[in-house]
Protein backbone atom coordinates (compact mmCIF):
# COMPACT_ATOMS: atom_id res chain seq x y z
CA UNK A 1 0.00 0.00 0.00
CA UNK A 2 2.79 2.44 0.98
CA UNK A 3 6.45 2.25 0.02
CA UNK A 4 9.20 4.71 0.93
CA UNK A 5 12.47 4.19 -0.91
CA UNK A 6 15.41 6.22 0.48
CA UNK A 7 13.19 9.24 0.96
CA UNK A 8 14.62 12.54 2.12
CA UNK A 9 12.87 15.81 2.84
CA UNK A 10 14.79 19.00 3.34
CA UNK A 11 13.13 22.30 4.23
CA UNK A 12 14.80 25.62 3.47
CA UNK A 13 17.33 26.78 4.55
CA UNK A 14 18.71 23.24 4.78
CA UNK A 15 16.86 21.54 7.63
CA UNK A 16 16.64 17.78 7.08
CA UNK A 17 13.23 16.58 8.27
CA UNK A 18 13.70 13.07 6.85
CA UNK A 19 16.85 11.31 5.65
CA UNK A 20 17.19 8.01 3.79
CA UNK A 21 13.84 6.68 5.04
CA UNK A 22 12.79 3.35 3.57
CA UNK A 23 9.88 1.16 4.68
CA UNK A 24 6.74 -0.52 3.42
CA UNK A 25 3.23 -0.78 4.77
CA UNK A 26 1.13 -3.66 3.52
CA UNK A 27 -2.59 -3.45 2.83
CA UNK A 28 -4.82 -3.84 5.93
CA UNK A 29 -1.81 -3.25 8.19
CA UNK A 30 -1.79 -0.87 11.14
CA UNK A 31 1.54 0.90 11.54
CA UNK A 32 2.51 3.41 14.21
CA UNK A 33 5.17 6.04 13.61
CA UNK A 34 6.88 7.08 16.81
CA UNK A 35 9.59 9.52 17.71
CA UNK A 36 10.28 12.65 19.65
CA UNK A 37 8.85 16.01 18.72
CA UNK A 38 10.49 17.14 15.49
CA UNK A 39 11.55 13.60 14.57
CA UNK A 40 9.74 13.88 11.24
CA UNK A 41 6.48 12.01 11.97
CA UNK A 42 4.19 14.70 10.55
CA UNK A 43 6.45 15.22 7.55
CA UNK A 44 6.28 11.51 6.80
CA UNK A 45 2.46 11.56 6.83
CA UNK A 46 2.41 14.69 4.67
CA UNK A 47 4.57 12.95 2.09
CA UNK A 48 2.12 10.01 2.00
CA UNK A 49 -0.82 12.39 1.52
CA UNK A 50 1.14 14.33 -1.11
CA UNK A 51 0.82 17.50 0.97
CA UNK A 52 4.60 17.77 0.72
CA UNK A 53 6.97 16.49 -1.96
CA UNK A 54 10.10 14.55 -1.12
CA UNK A 55 13.43 16.17 -1.88
CA UNK A 56 14.81 12.83 -3.05
CA UNK A 57 13.80 9.18 -3.11
CA UNK A 58 10.48 7.66 -4.11
CA UNK A 59 7.14 7.62 -2.29
CA UNK A 60 4.64 5.12 -3.66
CA UNK A 61 1.01 4.94 -2.51
CA UNK A 62 -1.17 2.22 -3.96
CA UNK A 63 1.57 1.57 -6.52
CA UNK A 64 1.55 5.18 -7.70
CA UNK A 65 4.80 7.15 -7.53
CA UNK A 66 3.83 10.48 -6.00
CA UNK A 67 6.93 12.14 -7.47
CA UNK A 68 5.40 11.87 -10.92
CA UNK A 69 1.91 12.91 -9.84
CA UNK A 70 0.51 15.80 -11.85
CA UNK A 71 -1.19 18.74 -10.17
CA UNK A 72 -4.49 17.70 -11.76
CA UNK A 73 -4.22 14.12 -10.42
CA UNK A 74 -3.40 15.19 -6.86
CA UNK A 75 -7.01 15.80 -5.68
CA UNK A 76 -8.08 12.34 -6.81
CA UNK A 77 -5.26 10.71 -4.82
CA UNK A 78 -6.26 12.65 -1.71
CA UNK A 79 -9.86 11.48 -2.06
CA UNK A 80 -8.63 7.89 -1.68
CA UNK A 81 -6.84 8.76 1.56
CA UNK A 82 -8.49 9.71 4.84
CA UNK A 83 -6.45 11.97 7.04
CA UNK A 84 -6.88 13.09 10.63
CA UNK A 85 -4.76 16.18 11.07
CA UNK A 86 -2.88 17.06 14.21
CA UNK A 87 -4.78 20.35 14.43
CA UNK A 88 -7.96 18.67 13.08
CA UNK A 89 -8.62 21.42 10.54
CA UNK A 90 -12.35 21.55 11.23
CA UNK A 91 -14.38 24.39 9.76
CA UNK A 92 -15.73 26.34 12.68
CA UNK A 93 -18.48 28.08 10.74
CA UNK A 94 -20.02 24.74 9.72
CA UNK A 95 -21.78 22.27 11.97
CA UNK A 96 -20.69 18.68 12.52
CA UNK A 97 -22.89 17.36 9.71
CA UNK A 98 -21.56 19.92 7.23
CA UNK A 99 -17.94 19.26 8.21
CA UNK A 100 -18.33 15.56 7.56
CA UNK A 101 -20.30 16.20 4.37
CA UNK A 102 -17.47 18.25 2.83
CA UNK A 103 -15.35 15.37 1.44
CA UNK A 104 -18.46 13.83 -0.11
CA UNK A 105 -19.50 17.14 -1.68
CA UNK A 106 -16.00 17.43 -3.11
CA UNK A 107 -16.19 13.91 -4.51
CA UNK A 108 -19.60 14.65 -6.02
CA UNK A 109 -21.70 12.13 -4.12
CA UNK A 110 -25.46 12.36 -4.76
CA UNK A 111 -27.05 14.20 -1.82
CA UNK A 112 -29.16 11.29 -0.60
CA UNK A 113 -26.28 8.81 -0.58
CA UNK A 114 -23.99 11.41 0.99
CA UNK A 115 -26.48 12.14 3.78
CA UNK A 116 -26.71 8.43 4.63
CA UNK A 117 -22.94 8.14 4.76
CA UNK A 118 -22.55 11.21 6.96
CA UNK A 119 -25.10 9.89 9.43
CA UNK A 120 -23.35 6.51 9.47
CA UNK A 121 -19.94 8.13 10.05
CA UNK A 122 -21.24 10.35 12.85
CA UNK A 123 -22.98 7.38 14.47
CA UNK A 124 -19.78 5.37 14.22
CA UNK A 125 -17.81 7.96 16.22
CA UNK A 126 -20.66 8.56 18.67
CA UNK A 127 -21.71 11.98 17.40
CA UNK A 128 -25.00 10.94 15.82
CA UNK A 129 -26.96 13.22 18.11
CA UNK A 130 -24.61 16.21 17.75
CA UNK A 131 -24.74 16.70 14.03
CA UNK A 132 -26.08 20.25 14.32
CA UNK A 133 -23.42 21.32 16.81
CA UNK A 134 -20.71 23.70 15.68
CA UNK A 135 -17.17 22.47 16.42
CA UNK A 136 -16.74 25.19 19.04
CA UNK A 137 -19.61 23.61 20.99
CA UNK A 138 -17.86 20.22 21.08
CA UNK A 139 -15.30 19.01 23.62
CA UNK A 140 -11.71 18.23 22.54
CA UNK A 141 -12.51 14.53 22.32
CA UNK A 142 -15.66 15.16 20.32
CA UNK A 143 -13.76 17.41 17.92
CA UNK A 144 -11.20 14.64 17.43
CA UNK A 145 -13.97 12.14 16.76
CA UNK A 146 -15.56 14.59 14.32
CA UNK A 147 -12.23 14.85 12.48
CA UNK A 148 -12.11 11.05 12.33
CA UNK A 149 -15.67 10.90 10.97
CA UNK A 150 -14.70 13.35 8.23
CA UNK A 151 -11.61 11.28 7.41
CA UNK A 152 -13.51 8.01 7.06
CA UNK A 153 -16.80 9.14 5.53
CA UNK A 154 -15.45 8.60 2.01
CA UNK A 155 -14.54 5.02 3.06
CA UNK A 156 -10.86 5.34 2.17
CA UNK A 157 -8.67 2.26 1.99
CA UNK A 158 -5.86 4.20 3.69
CA UNK A 159 -6.28 6.24 6.84
CA UNK A 160 -3.54 8.56 8.12
CA UNK A 161 -3.67 10.11 11.56
CA UNK A 162 -1.27 12.63 13.05
CA UNK A 163 -1.22 12.49 16.84
CA UNK A 164 -4.93 11.59 17.09
CA UNK A 165 -4.85 11.12 20.87
CA UNK A 166 -2.69 14.11 21.77
CA UNK A 167 -4.23 16.51 24.30
CA UNK A 168 -7.01 14.01 25.18
CA UNK A 169 -7.63 12.54 28.60
CA UNK A 170 -6.98 8.83 29.05
CA UNK A 171 -10.60 7.74 28.68
CA UNK A 172 -11.22 9.80 25.56
CA UNK A 173 -7.89 8.68 24.07
CA UNK A 174 -8.98 5.06 24.59
CA UNK A 175 -12.30 5.77 22.85
CA UNK A 176 -10.51 7.31 19.87
CA UNK A 177 -8.01 4.43 19.70
CA UNK A 178 -10.91 1.97 19.76
CA UNK A 179 -12.43 3.69 16.73
CA UNK A 180 -9.15 3.23 14.82
CA UNK A 181 -9.08 -0.43 15.82
CA UNK A 182 -12.61 -0.84 14.48
CA UNK A 183 -11.56 0.58 11.12
CA UNK A 184 -8.53 -1.70 11.08
CA UNK A 185 -10.84 -4.65 11.72
CA UNK A 186 -12.83 -3.88 8.58
CA UNK A 187 -9.69 -3.83 6.42
CA UNK A 188 -8.57 -0.21 6.41
CA UNK A 189 -4.80 0.35 6.27
CA UNK A 190 -3.70 2.71 9.05
CA UNK A 191 -0.58 4.80 9.44
CA UNK A 192 -0.67 6.65 12.75
CA UNK A 193 1.89 9.08 14.07
CA UNK A 194 1.68 8.86 17.85
CA UNK A 195 3.55 8.80 21.13
CA UNK A 196 0.88 6.60 22.66
CA UNK A 197 1.93 3.19 21.35
CA UNK A 198 0.24 1.40 24.19
CA UNK A 199 -3.18 2.50 22.94
CA UNK A 200 -2.67 0.49 19.76
CA UNK A 201 -1.61 -3.00 20.80
CA UNK A 202 -0.65 -5.34 17.99
CA UNK A 203 0.34 -2.53 15.60
CA UNK A 204 3.77 -2.54 13.95
CA UNK A 205 6.02 0.31 15.07
CA UNK A 206 8.36 2.52 13.11
CA UNK A 207 10.62 4.75 15.15
CA UNK A 208 12.03 8.02 13.82
CA UNK A 209 14.93 9.86 15.35
CA UNK A 210 16.01 13.17 13.88
CA UNK A 211 14.47 12.21 10.55
CA UNK A 212 16.09 8.79 10.38
CA UNK A 213 14.28 5.50 10.75
CA UNK A 214 15.64 3.42 13.63
CA UNK A 215 16.15 -0.27 13.08
CA UNK B 1 -21.79 15.39 -16.19
CA UNK B 2 -24.20 14.92 -13.30
CA UNK B 3 -21.39 15.49 -10.77
CA UNK B 4 -20.31 18.59 -12.68
CA UNK B 5 -23.84 19.99 -12.57
CA UNK B 6 -24.11 19.09 -8.90
CA UNK B 7 -20.87 20.96 -8.17
CA UNK B 8 -22.12 24.02 -10.07
CA UNK B 9 -25.46 23.98 -8.26
CA UNK B 10 -23.75 23.66 -4.86
CA UNK B 11 -21.25 26.42 -5.71
CA UNK B 12 -24.02 28.77 -6.88
CA UNK B 13 -26.06 28.09 -3.73
CA UNK B 14 -23.00 28.60 -1.53
CA UNK B 15 -22.21 31.89 -3.28
CA UNK B 16 -25.86 32.96 -2.89
CA UNK B 17 -25.77 32.19 0.86
CA UNK B 18 -22.48 34.07 1.26
CA UNK B 19 -24.17 37.20 -0.10
CA UNK B 20 -26.44 37.12 2.93
CA UNK B 21 -23.74 36.55 5.55
CA UNK B 22 -23.31 40.34 5.75
CA UNK B 23 -26.38 41.42 3.75
CA UNK B 24 -25.87 45.17 4.14
CA UNK B 25 -22.35 44.95 2.71
CA UNK B 26 -23.57 42.94 -0.27
CA UNK B 27 -26.46 45.34 -0.83
CA UNK B 28 -24.17 48.37 -0.81
CA UNK B 29 -21.74 46.71 -3.23
CA UNK B 30 -24.61 45.81 -5.57
CA UNK B 31 -25.95 49.38 -5.43
CA UNK B 32 -22.47 50.79 -6.16
CA UNK B 33 -22.14 48.49 -9.17
CA UNK B 34 -25.70 49.30 -10.26
CA UNK B 35 -25.16 53.06 -10.14
CA UNK B 36 -21.92 52.70 -12.11
CA UNK B 37 -23.70 50.63 -14.76
CA UNK B 38 -26.75 52.89 -14.84
CA UNK B 39 -24.76 55.73 -16.42
CA UNK B 40 -23.79 53.97 -19.67
CA UNK B 41 -27.11 52.07 -19.67
CA UNK B 42 -28.99 55.37 -19.33
CA UNK B 43 -26.89 56.85 -22.13
CA UNK B 44 -27.76 53.90 -24.34
CA UNK B 45 -31.45 54.37 -23.52
CA UNK B 46 -31.30 58.07 -24.48
CA UNK B 47 -29.48 57.27 -27.73
CA UNK B 48 -32.06 54.65 -28.64
CA UNK B 49 -34.82 57.19 -28.00
CA UNK B 50 -33.05 59.93 -29.97
CA UNK B 51 -33.47 57.63 -32.98
CA UNK B 52 -37.19 58.42 -32.74
CA UNK B 53 -36.39 62.05 -33.55
CA UNK B 54 -34.11 61.40 -36.50
CA UNK B 55 -36.36 58.62 -37.74
CA UNK B 56 -39.35 60.96 -37.81
CA UNK B 57 -37.65 63.23 -40.30
CA UNK B 58 -36.15 62.14 -43.56
CA UNK B 59 -32.40 62.27 -43.39
CA UNK B 60 -32.34 62.68 -47.18
CA UNK B 61 -31.08 66.18 -47.80
CA UNK B 62 -33.76 68.49 -49.13
CA UNK B 63 -34.01 72.19 -49.94
CA UNK B 64 -37.12 74.13 -48.95
CA UNK B 65 -37.96 77.22 -51.05
CA UNK B 66 -40.37 79.72 -49.53
CA UNK B 67 -42.04 82.26 -51.81
CA UNK B 68 -42.41 85.89 -50.79
CA UNK B 69 -45.64 86.58 -48.90
CA UNK B 70 -46.85 88.90 -51.66
CA UNK B 71 -45.96 86.50 -54.50
CA UNK B 72 -49.03 85.22 -56.32
CA UNK B 73 -49.72 81.72 -57.61
CA UNK B 74 -48.44 82.67 -61.08
CA UNK B 75 -45.06 83.52 -59.61
CA UNK B 76 -45.09 80.17 -57.82
CA UNK B 77 -45.92 78.40 -61.07
CA UNK B 78 -43.02 80.19 -62.73
CA UNK B 79 -40.65 78.95 -60.01
CA UNK B 80 -42.12 75.45 -60.40
CA UNK B 81 -41.42 75.57 -64.09
CA UNK B 82 -37.83 76.74 -63.55
CA UNK B 83 -37.26 73.99 -60.99
CA UNK B 84 -38.47 71.45 -63.54
CA UNK B 85 -35.75 72.53 -65.92
CA UNK B 86 -32.98 73.31 -63.43
CA UNK B 87 -29.89 71.13 -63.55
CA UNK B 88 -29.28 69.07 -60.42
CA UNK B 89 -32.92 69.03 -59.30
CA UNK B 90 -34.24 65.48 -59.02
CA UNK B 91 -37.74 66.30 -57.84
CA UNK B 92 -39.69 69.34 -56.71
CA UNK B 93 -42.91 69.14 -54.70
CA UNK B 94 -45.18 72.19 -54.51
CA UNK B 95 -46.71 72.91 -51.08
CA UNK B 96 -49.57 75.43 -51.49
CA UNK B 97 -49.95 77.96 -48.70
CA UNK B 98 -53.52 76.70 -48.12
CA UNK B 99 -52.20 73.20 -47.35
CA UNK B 100 -49.70 74.62 -44.90
CA UNK B 101 -52.43 76.59 -43.15
CA UNK B 102 -54.66 73.50 -42.87
CA UNK B 103 -51.80 71.43 -41.46
CA UNK B 104 -50.96 74.08 -38.87
CA UNK B 105 -54.59 74.41 -37.85
CA UNK B 106 -54.67 70.67 -37.27
CA UNK B 107 -52.00 71.15 -34.60
CA UNK B 108 -53.91 71.83 -31.35
CA UNK B 109 -51.01 73.81 -29.93
CA UNK B 110 -50.99 76.26 -32.82
CA UNK B 111 -54.65 76.42 -33.80
CA UNK B 112 -55.65 79.23 -31.43
CA UNK B 113 -52.71 81.41 -32.40
CA UNK B 114 -53.39 80.96 -36.12
CA UNK B 115 -57.11 81.66 -35.75
CA UNK B 116 -56.43 85.19 -34.54
CA UNK B 117 -54.14 86.02 -37.46
CA UNK B 118 -55.70 87.94 -40.35
CA UNK B 119 -55.66 85.79 -43.48
CA UNK B 120 -53.07 83.14 -44.33
CA UNK B 121 -49.60 84.09 -43.05
CA UNK B 122 -47.86 81.16 -44.78
CA UNK B 123 -46.18 81.43 -48.20
CA UNK B 124 -46.31 78.94 -51.03
CA UNK B 125 -43.33 76.64 -50.87
CA UNK B 126 -41.39 73.96 -52.74
CA UNK B 127 -39.58 70.94 -51.28
CA UNK B 128 -36.72 70.06 -53.60
CA UNK B 129 -34.68 66.85 -53.63
CA UNK B 130 -31.43 66.96 -55.53
CA UNK B 131 -29.15 64.64 -57.51
CA UNK B 132 -25.94 65.61 -55.76
CA UNK B 133 -26.42 65.55 -51.99
CA UNK B 134 -22.96 66.80 -51.07
CA UNK B 135 -23.25 69.89 -48.85
CA UNK B 136 -21.24 72.14 -51.22
CA UNK B 137 -23.42 71.21 -54.23
CA UNK B 138 -26.58 71.81 -52.23
CA UNK B 139 -25.28 75.14 -50.97
CA UNK B 140 -24.55 76.15 -54.59
CA UNK B 141 -28.09 75.22 -55.67
CA UNK B 142 -29.60 77.01 -52.67
CA UNK B 143 -27.62 80.14 -53.53
CA UNK B 144 -28.95 80.00 -57.11
CA UNK B 145 -32.57 79.62 -55.90
CA UNK B 146 -32.16 82.62 -53.59
CA UNK B 147 -31.43 84.79 -56.63
CA UNK B 148 -34.73 83.86 -58.35
CA UNK B 149 -37.44 86.52 -58.33
CA UNK B 150 -40.27 85.91 -55.90
CA UNK B 151 -38.21 83.66 -53.63
CA UNK B 152 -38.05 84.98 -50.07
CA UNK B 153 -36.14 82.27 -48.21
CA UNK B 154 -34.22 79.06 -49.00
CA UNK B 155 -33.44 76.47 -46.32
CA UNK B 156 -31.37 73.25 -46.26
CA UNK B 157 -33.82 71.03 -44.37
CA UNK B 158 -31.62 68.09 -43.47
CA UNK B 159 -28.91 70.10 -41.78
CA UNK B 160 -30.32 69.74 -38.29
CA UNK B 161 -30.92 66.03 -38.78
CA UNK B 162 -27.31 65.66 -39.81
CA UNK B 163 -26.23 67.66 -36.80
CA UNK B 164 -28.39 65.46 -34.56
CA UNK B 165 -26.97 62.31 -36.13
CA UNK B 166 -23.47 63.62 -35.58
CA UNK B 167 -24.38 64.31 -31.96
CA UNK B 168 -25.80 60.80 -31.62
CA UNK B 169 -22.57 59.40 -33.06
CA UNK B 170 -20.62 61.43 -30.53
CA UNK B 171 -22.99 60.26 -27.79
CA UNK B 172 -22.51 56.65 -28.82
CA UNK B 173 -18.75 57.00 -28.49
CA UNK B 174 -19.20 58.72 -25.15
CA UNK B 175 -21.40 55.82 -23.95
CA UNK B 176 -18.78 53.29 -25.10
CA UNK B 177 -16.03 55.23 -23.31
CA UNK B 178 -18.14 55.63 -20.17
CA UNK B 179 -19.12 51.96 -20.31
CA UNK B 180 -15.48 50.88 -20.64
CA UNK B 181 -14.36 53.10 -17.74
CA UNK B 182 -17.19 52.13 -15.42
CA UNK B 183 -16.89 48.48 -16.52
CA UNK B 184 -13.26 48.60 -15.41
CA UNK B 185 -14.53 50.05 -12.13
CA UNK B 186 -16.93 47.12 -11.75
CA UNK B 187 -14.09 44.67 -12.37
CA UNK B 188 -12.04 46.47 -9.70
CA UNK B 189 -14.92 46.30 -7.19
CA UNK B 190 -15.42 42.57 -7.79
CA UNK B 191 -11.65 42.01 -7.62
CA UNK B 192 -11.57 43.62 -4.21
CA UNK B 193 -14.67 41.81 -2.89
CA UNK B 194 -13.39 38.40 -4.00
CA UNK B 195 -10.00 39.15 -2.47
CA UNK B 196 -11.75 39.74 0.85
CA UNK B 197 -13.80 36.56 0.39
CA UNK B 198 -10.63 34.54 -0.23
CA UNK B 199 -9.14 35.92 2.98
CA UNK B 200 -12.32 35.18 4.96
CA UNK B 201 -12.56 31.62 3.61
CA UNK B 202 -8.86 30.79 3.69
CA UNK B 203 -9.35 27.91 6.15
CA UNK B 204 -12.09 26.39 4.03
CA UNK B 205 -9.92 26.68 0.91
CA UNK B 206 -7.02 24.96 2.65
CA UNK B 207 -9.16 22.16 4.10
CA UNK B 208 -10.97 21.58 0.81
CA UNK B 209 -7.64 21.19 -0.97
CA UNK B 210 -6.43 18.70 1.64
CA UNK B 211 -9.63 16.67 1.26
CA UNK B 212 -9.23 16.36 -2.49
CA UNK B 213 -10.96 19.39 -3.94
CA UNK B 214 -9.90 20.34 -7.44
CA UNK B 215 -8.88 23.92 -8.19
CA UNK B 216 -12.17 24.42 -10.02
CA UNK B 217 -14.15 23.16 -7.03
CA UNK B 218 -12.42 25.74 -4.82
CA UNK B 219 -12.76 28.56 -7.34
CA UNK B 220 -16.38 28.04 -8.36
CA UNK B 221 -18.15 29.62 -5.34
CA UNK B 222 -15.98 32.73 -5.68
CA UNK B 223 -16.64 32.95 -9.41
CA UNK B 224 -20.38 32.66 -8.78
CA UNK B 225 -20.07 35.30 -6.06
CA UNK B 226 -18.55 37.72 -8.60
CA UNK B 227 -21.17 36.86 -11.23
CA UNK B 228 -24.04 37.29 -8.74
CA UNK B 229 -22.70 40.68 -7.64
CA UNK B 230 -22.41 41.76 -11.29
CA UNK B 231 -25.90 40.49 -12.12
CA UNK B 232 -27.31 42.17 -9.02
CA UNK B 233 -25.67 45.42 -10.11
CA UNK B 234 -27.10 44.93 -13.61
CA UNK B 235 -30.60 44.51 -12.20
CA UNK B 236 -30.19 47.64 -10.07
CA UNK B 237 -28.98 49.55 -13.15
CA UNK B 238 -32.03 48.36 -15.12
CA UNK B 239 -34.34 49.50 -12.32
CA UNK B 240 -32.63 52.91 -12.16
CA UNK B 241 -32.85 53.41 -15.93
CA UNK B 242 -36.49 52.27 -16.05
CA UNK B 243 -37.42 54.58 -13.18
CA UNK B 244 -35.60 57.48 -14.84
CA UNK B 245 -37.41 56.72 -18.12
CA UNK B 246 -40.81 56.84 -16.47
CA UNK B 247 -39.92 60.02 -14.58
CA UNK B 248 -38.60 61.86 -17.64
CA UNK B 249 -41.14 60.61 -20.16
CA UNK B 250 -43.78 63.33 -19.67
CA UNK B 251 -41.47 66.39 -19.47
CA UNK B 252 -39.36 65.26 -22.46
CA UNK B 253 -42.51 64.50 -24.43
CA UNK B 254 -43.78 68.04 -23.71
CA UNK B 255 -40.43 69.51 -24.75
CA UNK B 256 -40.46 67.57 -28.02
CA UNK B 257 -44.00 68.77 -28.82
CA UNK B 258 -42.79 72.36 -28.59
CA UNK B 259 -40.56 71.53 -31.59
CA UNK B 260 -43.44 69.82 -33.39
CA UNK B 261 -41.86 66.40 -32.71
CA UNK B 262 -43.13 63.28 -31.04
CA UNK B 263 -40.98 61.67 -28.37
CA UNK B 264 -42.31 58.83 -26.25
CA UNK B 265 -39.35 57.89 -24.05
CA UNK B 266 -39.01 54.11 -23.88
CA UNK B 267 -36.99 52.06 -21.36
CA UNK B 268 -34.21 49.75 -22.57
CA UNK B 269 -35.54 47.05 -24.88
CA UNK B 270 -35.30 43.31 -24.24
CA UNK B 271 -32.07 42.91 -26.20
CA UNK B 272 -30.36 45.92 -24.60
CA UNK B 273 -31.50 44.72 -21.14
CA UNK B 274 -30.20 41.21 -21.80
CA UNK B 275 -26.90 42.67 -23.03
CA UNK B 276 -26.63 44.83 -19.92
CA UNK B 277 -27.19 41.86 -17.61
CA UNK B 278 -24.78 39.68 -19.60
CA UNK B 279 -22.13 42.40 -19.53
CA UNK B 280 -22.64 42.95 -15.79
CA UNK B 281 -22.38 39.23 -15.03
CA UNK B 282 -19.40 38.91 -17.38
CA UNK B 283 -17.54 41.78 -15.73
CA UNK B 284 -18.26 40.24 -12.30
CA UNK B 285 -16.84 36.96 -13.59
CA UNK B 286 -13.77 38.75 -14.94
CA UNK B 287 -13.11 40.58 -11.66
CA UNK B 288 -13.48 37.34 -9.69
CA UNK B 289 -11.26 35.40 -12.07
CA UNK B 290 -8.47 37.97 -11.97
CA UNK B 291 -8.72 38.18 -8.19
CA UNK B 292 -8.55 34.38 -7.78
CA UNK B 293 -5.55 34.27 -10.09
CA UNK B 294 -3.83 36.81 -7.86
CA UNK B 295 -4.84 35.55 -4.43
CA UNK B 296 -5.83 31.88 -4.57
CA UNK B 297 -2.62 30.49 -6.02
CA UNK B 298 -0.50 31.99 -3.26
Amino acid sequence: MIRFDRVAKRYPPGVDALSEVSFEVAEREMVLVGGHSGAGKSTLLKLVAAIEKSTSGAVLVGGQNLGGLSRAALPFLRRRIGMVFQDQKLLFDRNAFQNVMLPLSIAGFPPREATKRVHAALDKVGLGKRENALPAMLSGGEQQRLAIARAVVGRPSLLLADEPTAHLDAETANDVARIFHDFHQVGVTLLIATYAHDLFPGARRLQLDHGRLQA
Amino acid sequence: MKVWLLHHRDAALLAWRRLFVVPLNSLLFVIAIGVALALPAGGQMLLANARQLTGAVSATPQISIFMAANADRAAANEIGSRLGKAAGVRHARFVPREDTLSRMKANPGLRDAIEVLPGNPFPDAFVVSVDDERPESMERLAAEFRRWAGVEHVQLDSAWVRRLEALIGLGRNAVILLGALLGAGLVAICFSIIRMQVLVHRAEIEVSGLLGATENFVRRPFIYHGVLLGLGGGIVALLIVTAATLWLRAPLGDLARLYDLTLNLQPLGAIDSALLLAAAGGLGWLGATISLGQHLDR
